[in-house]
Parts: structure tokens; C-alpha cells; sequence
């Protein structure tokens, strides 16, 4: 068996997946549901001023009959007595010694987060995280979100964090920047000890086009929330990414965003994190999923010949590279296997209206065929078909060595680019 | 251990009825399922197999994970997803059935993770660490290979003793063939056996007449403890003229002989089955799929009444069955050789109408109107009790004697391979804790 318990940034865990800090982590008794359950570690619903919410909160984003393939929020942190959090917390801990108990506050000025942290530790944390991403409703009071948008904010109030923990403290980014990097690294100057990302993006879900007003409906209006869940995954991924392969940064990241079953958490891990946080797909199907994620994991780095979760942090971050150093000699064609083929031709349409013209339809047979002289290889009609493993992407092979467009403008006699396909010029 | 099969048995003329998924579709299936929270399926299933999560498991692309998830729950899974009449089980409960679009299709499912596992050959569990206790089991069907394999995890040895050639009982020797046949009974015994430390013995009867035949007493001084699934006994007779002519058969019986060797249906073009249950279903079924022309169920209720499955019955008219309702049959005639079956037309209150009498001509005829209950030779042990001829037990599969537990058809009366499964594993989990708390047959071994 692998051994699947993870350190991020001195947070120990038995297993690498977290609850994320959010509505399966408001109260004592779901976390400790959620930590029979198997989840190995939870970031409390985030504590800081007590709050009011309305409603309704949340709208789901249905994807070709997908319910809730994306999910936003206008919900703010937590709506409980700090009191009966903390007692919850300790509580908590002390019935699951060995599970991350970390614990999410959003503050506003230092005595309070120097007296929050405080409280935090007592109650047994083993971790705090600094909510610098809401992206509703509390950046308006000058705290997620603004904080986390301002590098010199998140700089500031992550050193004091740091000066009042004496536990592991991650910095929680928010998505809603144009570059993630400078946030990572405005952390890392603080003093974190890791970063979790994303937060919430900020969104509108939809709107009710008989009442005119966006959605979630709160009476007569709505505002922008947070949108997570799947659909969120490749952005979240993104950024793990940029700071993973940034290298100023190297601070351990908890990954977090659409995070729904063991493939995505392995993604997520490939990419630079050490463990991945879960929220929508728990509200979706409940904690149960976690089931899945532990056993399709191990069996995953059983397959893989990982022997630890360590060996797998970042394997992918090499391969993700700027656009100008990726080999433009590499060429791919199109094969369809007409064995495979049931004749929708969705690749016929893919490639004529939204690629280069060259699947084309037979006389007396469904099956189209490629023109490999004209194929670019985009992968479109790949995307599009229906049959798994019916279309391929075959390498051509060719006499031109590798050259990326940096080798290229730099020394054009020396790395020379391969005919161009596809351009019917 | 067991009797190879012959490769020219006449069920290898079936197909399965019901289709395997092809990968892409067991995901597309799998993908279907909502994650019910305490879902409805896992309190319809006897082993209570967490299906939501093995589901799930095939959606994710972790079939291993999803085969140990159904194993862990069933160790004959493989059986199950093929012979359960999940209609009325797990797929009749999914709350799909009360929306517009079919119910999840859980034992195909079922069958794509478990029959994976067979074709990878993964195992999921070991043998516990050996504690020195032996258990007999009587009967080699699926609530012994239940409730050896649940005994072996725990660290107990076990001893199979089995009056056929065969093991699985019933699984092997009674299901239709369309849902599954003997060799796939065999193959799963194998794998099942394959813990370790399950002695088989075959073609011993205890309490029989055999030199080697063991006695009741001989258990209580060799075992620990005794677990009875020795299921139920043989063809029940109507007790009518003409019941010994040659072609007039047991339905349990004549099913066994077609499923572990040949049977003879030259000339065979008419056949009556007697019954209404879902032995008589299957008889029908496998007539009309060996080829014979007309096959003619006789049963004395309405189809309201009867015990087999409409799922099944369905089917059968499919097939083309004939039926006669409300019809008992009260002559076999013929020389040598049944040649017709007289019958009567019933009332309401199950009697003969006057000139309700009818004939159908016949050339073979199966008998499928119930099995005898083996339970009378147990009772010849003090504490043993019987209820109409089914072993009594308490809910962890306790008799009354202490140290004696049983499962299956024996206790249910003859219910489905899933219910054995379920009987035999809880049994053994019964064994377990008597163990535990000091019990012992043999002496000395307890506490
Ligand atoms: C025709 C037919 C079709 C069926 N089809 C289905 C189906 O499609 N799906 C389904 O789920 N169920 C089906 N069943 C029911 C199912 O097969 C049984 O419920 C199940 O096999 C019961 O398991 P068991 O272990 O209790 O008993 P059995 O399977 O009957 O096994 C008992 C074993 O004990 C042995 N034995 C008995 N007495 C002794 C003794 N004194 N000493 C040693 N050995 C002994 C017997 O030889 C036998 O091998 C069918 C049954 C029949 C008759
Ligand atoms: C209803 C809801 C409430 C949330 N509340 C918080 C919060 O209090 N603090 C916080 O840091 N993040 C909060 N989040 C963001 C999540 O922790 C997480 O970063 C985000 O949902 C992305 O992960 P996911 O795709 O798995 O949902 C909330 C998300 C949702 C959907
Ligand atoms: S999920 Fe629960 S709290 Fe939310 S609207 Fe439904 S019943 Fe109310």
C-alpha cells in the first residue's frame, strides 16, 4: 500500500484531502462526520466577525444536463458564535488527534487577528489559514478579497499572522487577479508557510429571464458570488501551476478548486500541490465521495510505482512551459479508426466550421476521412467524438529536429521550422 | 476438488440473456447514478452492498476499487450481478423508477467491476492470522462459500463437507444458464477458495449411510463449531397416476442434469411444466431454448398469484411459453413413455370445475412444484428446532444448539444465491463472536 500522508508547509495529515473551508466545515459535528468519513484533514468555516447572510445564497451552473458542473455563492464566513466554534474546534481535535484541524479567520485589524490566532491555537489548531479571497460581501469591508487583490495588504497582515502563530500559517489566494505570482510571492514575504489557491471567482451564475433579475435571487435583486466547482478545475490548476514552477516561490500549496474525485486531486498533486481541498463536490454528494478519492489515489500511485505522495508533488510542473518553448516541429495528424466509427460526422462539422477543412465525408459511406496533408492536428475532431479512442493523434515522423519559436527568431538558420499545414494559401 | 465439466453439456447452447456493458458504456451508466444519500438500493440488497459507491468507483475509472467495494460486501458478487433478480431487488428500488428514465442498471454494472476483477485476476483479502479454530461447514453451496471465506478472514480454518461432486450448490446446478453457467460457478469457487485454508471434501453426506460419511457427533468432536447450509432437498412428487413414467422428471433435477451433462430431447416437441414458481419459469425458458416446439406451463393459481417473477414470466411469453391457468394435472398417461397429461380446470376456491377436463399431449414433462426441507436430520440434535421443516435460527444464524448455526435455503426456505451469501456472512460473523466470548464445541477449546 502507498503511503498516502502528506506535511504541507508543517501541516501533517493522514491523507492529502482536506475539507475546504465552507459550509462542511461549519460545525463540530460534520467535521468529525467528515473525518470518519475518511477526510484527512478540514479548514473550519472561516471565523472572523459574525455575520449575516441572506437568502438564498447559491446557484448552480447545469452543463448539458449536468447538475451543479459549476456552483457560486453569495454566502459570507461564518454566521455561528465564535464561541461555539472554538468549543467546537477543541472538541474536534480532541476526538481526532491525528487529522489537520486547521482554521480559517478573516480579521480586520491586528489586535484582532493577534487575539483570534491565539484563541485558534488553543483550541488545538494545527494550521491557521488566512481568508485573503471572498470575493463577495466581505471585500466590501476592506477583507477578502481586497486584501488579497493588494500585495502590500496580504504582505502586512500575513507578517502579523506570523509573528502571533506559533503554528504553520497558509496565506488563501484569491483567483480574481491577473497574475497570480506577485500575490504567491507578497505571502511568501509575510512569512507564510504555504498557500492554498484558488478561492471563489467571481461570478454571476445565470439570470431568471422571466423575473430579469440575475441569480441567486435574494427578493427582487441579486449580486455577484463566488463560482467553484468543477468548471472552476482548469483555472485552479493554472495557478497551482504558475506558482509551482515560479522560482522565487517553492512554498508548499494546497490546491483547491473543482477538486470532484481522485483524478482531479491527482492533477492537482502533479502540478505542485501536497494536498487538495474539497468544497462543491461535498455539497453536491456529501462527504461520502472521499471514499473514492483515497482508494482511486492509492490505487493510482499503486499503478504509477509512487510509494509516497511526495514522489508525486509537481512530476508535471517541467512539462508546463511558456508557449515560445514548445517544439513547433512536432507534428500530429488525425486517425480515425473506421472499425470505431458509428458515422456522426460531428467531426465533419467540427472541422469545416471550426478548424481547417479537412475531414471530409465519403460517397457511399458514413465514415469520413482525414486529409493528413492538410490536418493541423488541433485535436477538435478528437474533442467532439463520441466514441472513445475512435480518433487519434498520430505523430508524424520527419526529418526536421525540434525547434521552439524562441530557438527559431533567435537563430532561424539553425532551427528551421517544418512547411506549414493547413493555411490554403 | 471438484469434477471437471464436460465441454458438450447441453446448457452451453445458451447465451447470456442479459448483455455485458462495453467499458464506455458502463462508464456512461455508471456516470447516470445520483449518490443517493442512504440509498434505497443498499437496503434492497440481502449483503447490502454499498452500490452508490462502487458506482461511483466504475464513473471515476477505478473498476479494481469498485470490485473490492462489492466483494467486501458479497463475496459471490460475481454470481449475484448475474443470477439476482435485481428487478426486484436493487434496480426495483432505485429512485430513478420514479422519475421519467429507467432505473440504474446496477447488476450489469455490478457485473462489469466484478467480472474485470476475474479477467485481471486481482484479489482483494487475505486469511487472518490462524486461531486455532476449526469449523465445518455442511454443504458446499453459496451460504457455506459465504461463510468460509467471512471465517477465513478472521483466522479460522474451515472444512467444507459435500455430498455432490460439485460445489455452489444450487448456483452451479440450478440457475439458468442464460444467466449464468456451471463453468462461471466454478471459475468464482476457485477464486473464492483461493484464501487458503478451506479444506474441501466432496461426496461425503453427513449424517448419510457411507463408511465415510460423517455423523452429526463426529462434527461436534472434530469442529469448534457447525454451520448447516445444506439447502433443500430434493423435487417434491404431485403424487398423481403415472408420475414414474419414463420423461416425466423433477424440474431441480432434470435442470442439473442438463446443466452438468446432456440431456435427450430427440423427439421431444411437446412439454408440459407443471408449477408457477420461478423453477417452472426456468424450465420453460430452457425447453423453448433447447429447441423444444411447445412448451406448456400448468399451474393451478391466476398469474396474479403466482411466485415467480413477472420480470421472468414476461420473458417466457417472449420466448413463446404457453400457459394454462388455473389447470392441475390429475393423469400422466402413456406406455412407458409419458404420451399426454390430463388436467382440470380449477374455481376460485381451487376446485375442479365440472367438465373442466382437458388433455395436453406431451413428451416430456418437468415437475416443478417446490423441494422438500432437509431440516428433519438435524433434528435429531437436542436444541435443534424446526419451523415447517426450515431450520430455526436467531438473527446472527444461531440455532438453538449452542455451537450450530445456519444459513440459505435451509433457514429461508429457498430464497435467492444473495440471501445465502447474506445468511452464511453473518453467520460467521456470529461464529466469530461466540468465539470470541469463549465458545467452543470441541473440548478443551474454549475458554
Ligand atoms: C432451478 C433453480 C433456479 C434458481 N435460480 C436462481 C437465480 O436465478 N438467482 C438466484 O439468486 N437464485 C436462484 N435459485 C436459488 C438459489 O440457487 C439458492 O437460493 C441458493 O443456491 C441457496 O444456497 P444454499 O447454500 O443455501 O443451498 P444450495 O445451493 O442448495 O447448496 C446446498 C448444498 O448442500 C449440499 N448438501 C445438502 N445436504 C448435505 C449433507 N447432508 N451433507 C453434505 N452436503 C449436503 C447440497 O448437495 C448442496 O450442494 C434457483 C434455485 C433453483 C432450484
Ligand atoms: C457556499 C460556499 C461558502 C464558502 N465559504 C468560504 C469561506 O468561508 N472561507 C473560505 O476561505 N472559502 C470559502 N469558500 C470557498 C471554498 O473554500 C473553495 O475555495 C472554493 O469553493 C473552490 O473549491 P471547490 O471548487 O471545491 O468548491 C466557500 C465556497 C462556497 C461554495
Ligand atoms: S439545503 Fe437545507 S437549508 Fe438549504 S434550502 Fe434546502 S432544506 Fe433549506
Amino acid at each position: 500500500m502507498p503511503d498516502l500522508s502528506t506535511d504541507t508547509g508543517g501541516i501533517r495529515s493522514p491523507n492529502p484531502f482536506w475539507l475546504a473551508s465552507a459550509p462542511p466545515t461549519n460545525s463540530g459535528l460534520q467535521v468529525q462526520r467528515a473525518f470518519e468519513a475518511g477526510w484527512g484533514g478540514a479548514v473550519w468555516k472561516t471565523l472572523g466577525t459574525p455575520i449575516r447572510n441572506v437568502t438564498s445564497r447559491f446557484g448552480g451552473h447545469s452543463i448539458g444536463g449536468v447538475r451543479g458542473a459549476g456552483f457560486n455563492n453569495i454566502e459570507l464566513i461564518t454566521d455561528r458564535p465564535l464561541e461555539a466554534n472554538y468549543r467546537e474546534i477543541a472538541e474536534t481535535k480532541r476526538l481526532f488527534p491525528d487529522h489537520a484541524m486547521i482554521v480559517s479567520l478573516m480579521f480586520e485589524t491586528r489586535e484582532e487577528w493577534k487575539e483570534h490566532i491565539g484563541r485558534s491555537i488553543d483550541a488545538g489548531a494545527d494550521g491557521l489559514e488566512l481568508n485573503f479571497g471572498c470575493p463577495h460581501g466581505m471585500c466590501e469591508r476592506g477583507m477578502g478579497s481586497a486584501v488579497g487583490q493588494e500585495p502590500a495588504v496580504n504582505e502586512r497582515i500575513t507578517s502579523w499572522a506570523a509573528e502571533f502563530s506559533t503554528v504553520p500559517v497558509i496565506v488563501k489566494l484569491t483567483p480574481n487577479v491577473s497574475d497570480i505570482v506577485p500575490h504567491g510571492l507578497a505571502a511568501k514575504r509575510g512569512g507564510a508557510d504555504a498557500v492554498s489557491l484558488i478561492n471563489t471567482i467571481k461570478s454571476i451564475i445565470g439570470v431568471d429571464i422571466d423575473r430579469f433579475v440575475p441569480e441567486p435571487r435574494v427578493g427582487g435583486a441579486s449580486t455577484n458570488g463566488g463560482y467553484c466547482g468543477s468548471a472552476v478545475k482548469p483555472i485552479a490548476l493554472h495557478m497551482v501551476a504558475a506558482l509551482a514552477r515560479e522560482r522565487e516561490f517553492g512554498l508548499p500549496i494546497s490546491g483547491i478548486g473543482g477538486v470532484a474525485d481522485w483524478r482531479d486531486a491527482v492533477e492537482f498533486i502533479l502540478l505542485g500541490a501536497s494536498t487538495v481541498q474539497v468544497c462543491t463536490e461535498v455539497m453536491l454528494r456529501g462527504y461520502g465521495v472521499v471514499e473514492d478519492m483515497i482508494d482511486g489515489l492509492s490505487e493510482y500511485m499503486r499503478t504509477h510505482g509512487f510509494e509516497s505522495i511526495d514522489q508525486m508533488v509537481g512530476k508535471a510542473v517541467p512539462g508546463f512551459r511558456e508557449w515560445g518553448d514548445l517544439d513547433l516541429n512536432h507534428e500530429l495528424v488525425a486517425k480515425i479508426d473506421a472499425d470505431a466509427c458509428i458515422g456522426c460526422q460531428l467531426c465533419v462539422a467540427a472541422c469545416h466550421d471550426g478548424a481547417h477543412q479537412c475531414i471530409h465525408p465519403q460517397e457511399g459511406s458514413r465514415v469520413p476521412v482525414v486529409d493528413e496533408s492538410e490536418c493541423v492536428g488541433c485535436n477538435l475532431c478528437k474533442i467532439v467524438c463520441p466514441v472513445e479512442e475512435c480518433i487519434s493523434m498520430e505523430t508524424v515522423e520527419h526529418d526536421v529536429p525540434p525547434a521552439t519559436w524562441n530557438q527559431h527568431v533567435a537563430d532561424p538558420v539553425h532551427h528551421p521550422l517544418r512547411p506549414k499545414k493547413g493555411s490554403h494559401g | 476438488m471438484t469434477t471437471p465439466l464436460p465441454a458438450t453439456r447441453s446448457e452451453t447452447a445458451f447465451g447470456d440473456f442479459k448483455l455485458p456493458f462495453a467499458p464506455g458504456e458502463a462508464v456512461a451508466e455508471a456516470t447516470r447514478c445520483l449518490f443517493c444519500h442512504d440509498a434505497p438500493c443498499i437496503a434492497a440488497c440481502p449483503t447490502a452492498i454499498d452500490i452508490p459507491q462502487f458506482i461511483r468507483k466504475i464513473a471515476t475509472g477505478n473498476d479494481r476499487g469498485s470490485a473490492k467495494t462489492i466483494f467486501e460486501s458479497n463475496i459471490l458478487g460475481m454470481s449475484c450481478a448475474r443470477v439476482c433478480p435485481v428487478e426486484v431487488l436493487c434496480v426495483g428500488s432505485c429512485v430513478y423508477n420514479d422519475l421519467d428514465q429507467p432505473p440504474i442498471a446496477i447488476g450489469r454494472l455490478q457485473r462489469h467491476a466484478t467480472d474485470r476483477a476475474f479477467a485481471e485476476g486481482w484479489t482483494f483479502f487475505e486469511a487472518g492470522p490462524d486461531t486455532g479454530r476449526r469449523v465445518a461447514l455442511v454443504g458446499g453451496g453459496p451460504a457455506s462459500l459465504a461463510a468460509a471465506h467471512r471465517l477465513r478472514r478472521l483466522g479460522h480454518a474451515c472444512t467444507i463437507l459435500e455430498r455432490g461432486t460439485t460445489l455452489g450448490g444450487l448456483n452451479s446446478t440450478g440457475v439458468a444458464p442464460y444467466k449464468m453457467r456451471a463453468d462461471r460457478s466454478i471459475e468464482e469457487i476457485e477464486w473464492v477458495l483461493a484464501i487458503g485454508g478451506i479444506e474441501v471434501r466432496t461426496g461425503v453426506e453427513v449424517g448419510g449411510q457411507g463408511p465415510d460419511d460423517p455423523s452429526l457427533e463426529d462434527l461436534e468432536r472434530d469442529f469448534d463449531a457447525v454451520f448447516v447450509g445444506a439447502g433443500l432437498g430434493a423435487d417434491s412428487a404431485l403424487g398423481v397416476p403415472g408420475e414414474d413414467l419414463l420423461g416425466v422428471h423433477g424440474a431441480v433435477a432434470w435442470i442439473e442434469s442438463m446443466k452438468l451433462g446432456e440431456v435427450d430431447l430427440a423427439g421431444v416437441e411437446r412439454a408440459v411444466v407443471v408449477g408457477g414458481g420461478n423453477t417452472a419459469i426456468d424450465g420453460v425458458r430452457e425447453l423453448l431454448g433447447l429447441g423444444v416446439a411447445s412448451v406448456t406451463m400448468l399451474y393451478r393459481g391466476t398469474p396474479e398469484r403466482m411466485s415467480g417473477y413477472a420480470h421472468e414470466w414476461t420473458a417466457a411469453l417472449a420466448d413463446g411459453a404457453r400457459v394454462e391457468w388455473r389447470a392441475i394435472a390429475t393423469d400422466f398417461e402413456g406406455t412407458d413413455r409419458i404420451e399426454r397429461v390430463r388436467a382440470a380446470r380449477l374455481d376460485d376456491a381451487r376446485r375442479p370445475i365440472d367438465g373442466g377436463e382437458f388433455t395436453l399431449d406431451a413428451d416430456l414433462v418437468l415437475l416443478a412444484i417446490g423441494q422438500s426441507k432437509l431440516g428433519e436430520r438435524l433434528a435429531a440434535l437436542e436444541g435443534i428446532a424446526l419451523d415447517r421443516g426450515r431450520v430455526a435460527v436467531d438473527d446472527g444464524g444461531a440455532t438453538g444448539r449452542g455451537g450450530w448455526y445456519a444459513g440459505g435455503d435451509c433457514v429461508n426456505g429457498g430464497k435467492e444465491v444473495v440471501n445465502a451469501v447474506a445468511e452464511g456472512d453473518r453467520a460467521a460473523l456470529a461464529i466469530d463472536a461466540w468465539f470470541a466470548a469463549g465458545g467452543g464445541l470441541r473440548k478443551g477449546s474454549g475458554a
